[in-house]
């Protein structure tokens, strides 16, 4: 079996509101060296197959027509086998 | 004129548009559950708001995998007409039947509350009632209304005319160019966050959102 992780976060040049409050709420409890915040989400599958090329092409198709949104958001994954 | 209304598993304001429709605009309207694939007979499709799907990954994203988006996607290519309310926005925007997308609101808070737009395009399917400029007074109601597109994509929007609607005064999500509502460059899909169909009787503090529905009802009725 393979897993699957994929993480999913705004464009560099998309605003994001939640990064920025969490930014706000680290520097009010003290932590004054952070030059940005972003937050994302992280998605893991599991596959049912061991063909890594397959994956990877199946995992970027999902990405682009269900996962991402490429109008605002961009995608990395990563693959690893699983016993 | 019939109108169709889509219910998707999660729509909430499927009923009030129904109601509009039927009660005070006076015309043939039906639902439509989300997994029928046949538009025939209807001369207006309305995507309500609400939480399709719960809202997860995204809004409309997965609601936009719908077997009836497929009979919407058709039924806007043939020119009918198809109007997205808020989640039926977000839907439109997702299914790539309108441009750009949406974010939280800058404030992250959900905003329920009344706030005035104004008709900047008067010459659209669904807004010829409205004066040049006249403001409108209809609620909102979301979490995800900060529209954004990129910047070639909004000059684009502009020399197209396809900005219908932007808040007045203040902006109550953050979004580009105070975008309320926009229409397809074909002028037949209407996406806005606004609620006209929670404005449409006096009883309910504004009759404004009425104006959209007339709209589209003359609309029809002069095409035919």
């Amino acid at each position: 079996m393979l897993k699957a992780e994929i993480h999913i976060t705004l464009k560099k040049t998309v605003v994001d509101p939640q990064g920025l409050i969490i930014k706000h709420a680290l520097e009010s409890i003290g932590y004054k060296g952070l030059e940005e915040a972003r937050i994302g989400k992280m998605i893991t599958l599991t596959l049912n197959y061991r063909q890594k090329k397959r994956a990877e092409r199946e995992i970027r198709e999902m990405c682009k027509k269900l996962l991402a949104n490429p109008i605002i958001e961009e995608y990395t994954f990563k693959l690893r086998e699983e016993k | 004129m019939k109108f169709g209304v889509v219910i998707f598993p999660g729509s909430n304001c499927d009923q009030d548009c129904f109601y509009v429709i039927k009660e005070v605009l006076k015309q043939p309207v039906e639902y439509i559950w989300h997994q029928s694939t046949d538009l025939a007979g209807f001369d207006a499709v309305i995507l309500p708001g609400g939480f399709s799907y719960g809202d997860y990954l995204r809004t409309g994203a997965v609601a936009r995998f719908s077997p009836v988006m497929k009979a919407v996607n058709k039924f806007a290519a043939q020119g009918g007409l198809v109007i997205g309310i808020c989640n039926g926005f977000q839907i439109l925007l997702e299914a790539g039947l309108l441009p750009g997308a949406m974010l939280r609101n800058r404030n992250l808070h959900f905003i329920c509350k009344y706030v005035l737009v104004k008709a900047e395009n008067t010459e659209t399917a669904f807004s010829n009632l409205c004066r040049p400029e006249q403001i409108l007074k209809i609620p909102i109601a979301h979490n995800e209304g900060n529209y954004y597109i990129d910047d070639a994509g909004l000059q684009e929007l502009k020399q197209n005319n396809q900005i219908v609607l932007r808040y007045y005064k203040f902006n109550p999500n953050g979004s580009q160019d105070n975008i309320a509502g926009i229409i397809n460059r074909e002028g037949n899909v209407l996406g806005m966050m606004p609620h006209p169909e929670r404005s449409a009787e006096e009883a309910l503090g504004s009759r404004d959102g009425l104006l959209i529905f007339k709209s589209m009802l003359e609309y029809l009725q002069n095409k035919r």
